[in-house]
This record gives structure tokens, C-alpha cells and sequence, in this order.
């Protein structure tokens, strides 16, 4: 699973993401059972496609991927190797230990740090990015505008 | 379970209502009024058409699995004899069709479309909230997903209802004139529907009379802030659940189906 990234995020795999809940293997037959991220996200039947791929060069007769979508998913299951990725990747990472995570109207998510300069003076430029689990920011600092893949 | 056709139905709205909505806003893509805002809106159909295949899907399952007689009434709506996401989606006609009034409403200015977003995530969000905990585990777990991001929706919308109406005069006499076309629709979304009635007596649907005082105090609060009055009459426009439309649910299948009703079974 290690070899499956997500296409939009390639620097991550699944793993990476949280979103492998379970693996049973039994004999030739393997099943995988994920939780997608979003709703609309375009890429899971990219990585749905992928796993069963990555099976059947591993050998196996039978791949079964199963969608599970409860408990949602969240940003609290990307692992710490995850967040550094993307990090050096040019994405800020969910921020740590999330004070707030449903801020309300016009607040922010605090101290969202520049992946370049690691500067806090960023200021929010949309909260729907390139893709559905990030949003917009931009450094005030360097000027690097920035993805953040947002609290979820 | 004992009314399957009652939770296909509801299953069926609950997707139609995300889809429609889903639609309108993708008719913003590639013409937001600035980048920002036009990946914002695009985003939103997103959530909105992911959440309509989860329905789908869902309701596609339990047509597929109930008895041959009852399945009789869904066949209109089979591809090569199986019932899919895609036929339901595809192949139903307006009356099929279970989506309240207020989502296929078109979406004129930035104003209109960001209202009718508002008083829609609002409702949804009220109602996702609750359909968590639903006795029909599936519902609920698809609710569950899709709560987290119409809290997002919920959000970005209120604030641009407050950004237009305490905005410029021009901003705040557009938004009141959106206010007064879609209004009438707003009263829909807490009618039940029989079916609806039949499952809120079940413990699967969610008793409206619970959710409609808390989306109008919402809607309260964020007209306060956006120097909007609440309107003193409560609107009634209804029949879109039961599958009586107006004109404009008509326009936007004739676009989304073309594809399939002229190629039936068409790939890309």
C-alpha cells in the first residue's frame, strides 16, 4: 500500500493519508477496505484502481477494494511521516494540535505556517483550493502563495 | 425494514436534492466572478455531486435488491437491466425527479446563487447533523461524511451573504431582490413529504419540526449581520419532493441527460 499514492497529492501514499482501514489477505484473494476523504474526490477511484493494480503484480487472483464511509474520515489519521512530506512538498499540513477545526463566521484557522519560510503571517486567500481538501493561503513574508490541506 | 420503497424514495430526494444543486453550481465553473471564488463555487458542486453518488448508489442497491414485483415500478429507470447510480441519475424524467424547489431555481447573480446556497446548506446542515444518527446505518453513515463538509459550505456562504448585504448598495439591493424571488421556495424544505412522514414515525428520517427552528434561527442571526429584515410571512411553494417542478428542473435535465437519451450507454 506503501506504492499507492494519491493522485492529486502524489507525494502521499494512502498510508500516509489514513485512509487504509483494513487489509485481509487469504490465500490468492486480497481485500482492501478504505475510507474515501471527501465526498466528491475525484481521486479515489483513481486510487481505488491503483490498489487493485499494485495487487495483481503482487500476485494476487482476486482483488476486492470496499469503500467504508464511517467513522469519517480525518486529517487527525495522516501520519507524522505524512504531514513532514508535505511539508517539503510545498504544502502546509494540517497544523498539529488543531485549536479549532469548525471556526465560525470569518474566523481562521490559527497560525497556518508558510511551507517555504515557515513565517505565521499568512493570511487565507479562499478556503477551496486546487482541490477539495485544501485550501489557499499566501506568506506575507516570502509572497509564496501556498496550498494548506485544511483541518478535516 | 419495513417500508423499502418509503427509504428509496427519501434516499432518492436526499441524492436529487445534492445533485440539482450540484449542477447549478457547476454552471458557475469557468465564469465565477473572480478565481478564488469560481474554484469555491466549483468545489461546492464537488461535495454536492459526491455526496448525490453516495445516494445514489445507495438507493441503486436497495431497488436492485427488493422483490421482483415491487422492482416492477423502478425498470423505466435500468440500464441493460441493472439499476445504477448512473440510470437513476440519467434516465429519470422531471416528475421522477424528487428535489426540492429551491435548488433547480437558476442561478442569476452572484447574489442569488450565494443565497440559495445558504438557505440550502443550512437545511442540510441541520438535517445531516441529525441523519448521523439514523437507524438506517447507511444513511447515516453517508450523512456523516457529508456533514463535515456542508459545515464548510454553511460557512463560506454565510459569510458572503454578510459581505453582500452589509457590502455597497448595489451588493445589498441585489442580494434584498434575490431574497425576494427565493423566499417563496424556502417553506419546502421543512413540508414532509409522505414518505418522509413514514420514516420520521420509523426513527430513519428526522422530524422537521426539530430542524426548522434552528434554520431559522441561523438564517436570523446572519440576516441581522447582513441588514437583511427576516420576512414576516412564512413561504409555501412546495411539490418539487412529490415530483411536481417548476419550468426549471425541465432545462437542466435536458442538458445533463442529453448525452445518455441520445447514446444510451455511452462511455468516455
Amino acid at each position: 500500500m506503501e506504492e499507492v499514492n494519491d493522485p492529486e497529492v502524489p507525494v502521499l501514499s494512502i498510508l500516509d493519508l489514513g485512509i487504509v482501514r483494513d487489509v485481509k489477505l487469504e490465500g490468492n484473494k486480497a481485500t482492501v477496505i478504505i475510507t474515501p476523504t471527501y465526498s466528491g474526490c475525484p481521486a479515489m477511484d483513481a486510487i481505488r484502481m491503483s490498489i487493485r493494480m499494485v495487487l495483481l503484480q503482487q500476485g494476487y487472483k482476486t482483488v476486492d477494494v470496499q469503500t467504508v464511509l464511517s467513522p469519517a474520515w480525518t486529517t487527525d489519521w495522516m501520519t507524522e511521516k505524512g504531514k513532514n512530506k508535505l511539508q517539503a512538498y510545498g504544502i502546509a499540513p494540517p497544523t498539529p494540535v488543531q485549536q479549532v477545526c469548525h471556526p465560525g463566521l470569518f474566523h481562521r484557522e490559527e497560525a497556518i505556517a508558510c511551507p517555504r519560510c515557515l513565517s505565521h503571517h499568512t493570511t487565507l486567500i479562499s478556503e477551496f483550493g486546487s482541490t477539495a481538501c485544501k485550501a489557499l493561503y499566501r506568506c506575507e513574508d516570502c509572497k509564496e502563495p501556498f496550498d494548506y490541506f485544511k483541518c478535516h | 425494514m419495513s417500508h423499502p420503497i418509503s427509504l428509496i424514495n427519501f434516499t432518492l430526494h436526499l441524492a436529487d436534492d445534492a445533485l440539482i444543486l450540484g449542477h447549478r453550481n457547476s454552471e458557475w465553473t469557468g465564469h465565477g466572478p473572480i478565481l478564488e471564488q469560481d474554484i469555491a463555487i466549483s468545489n461546492i458542486a464537488l461535495d454536492l455531486i459526491g455526496q448525490a453518488r453516495n445516494f445514489y448508489q445507495y438507493a441503486a442497491r436497495l431497488i436492485q435488491e427488493s422483490p421482483q414485483s415491487e422492482r416492477e415500478g423502478w425498470m423505466p429507470f435500468t440500464a441493460g437491466g441493472e439499476t445504477t447510480e448512473d440510470s437513476l441519475a440519467y434516465l429519470r424524467d422531471g416528475w421522477d425527479f424528487k428535489n426540492c424547489l429551491l435548488v433547480e431555481q437558476a442561478n442569476g447573480d452572484w447574489a442569488r446563487t450565494l443565497l440559495r446556497q445558504f438557505f440550502f446548506s443550512a437545511a442540510q446542515y441541520y438535517l445531516y447533523e441529525r441523519l448521523q444518527y439514523s437507524k438506517d446505518t447507511q444513511l447515516a453513515a453517508i450523512s456523516e461524511k457529508a456533514f463535515k463538509e456542508v459545515a464548510y459550505h454553511l460557512r463560506w456562504s454565510s459569510e458572503w451573504v454578510i459581505r453582500l448585504g452589509d457590502g455597497t448598495a448595489e451588493s445589498h439591493a441585489r442580494l434584498e431582490k434575490a431574497l425576494e424571488e427565493l423566499w417563496k421556495f424556502t417553506g419546502e424544505l421543512f413540508v414532509p413529504a409522505p414518505y418522509e412522514q413514514v420514516l420520521i414515525r420509523e426513527g430513519i428520517g428526522v422530524d422537521f419540526s426539530l430542524l426548522q427552528p434552528k434554520w431559522e434561527e441561523k438564517v436570523r442571526e446572519i440576516f441581522i449581520e447582513a441588514q437583511l429584515s427576516y420576512p414576516a410571512e412564512r413561504a409555501g411553494l412546495s411539490g418539487g419532493k412529490e415530483g411536481r417542478h417548476t419550468e426549471q428542473l425541465g432545462y437542466i435535465l435536458a442538458e445533463m441527460q442529453f448525452l445518455q437519451r441520445a447514446y444510451p450507454g455511452c462511455e468516455w
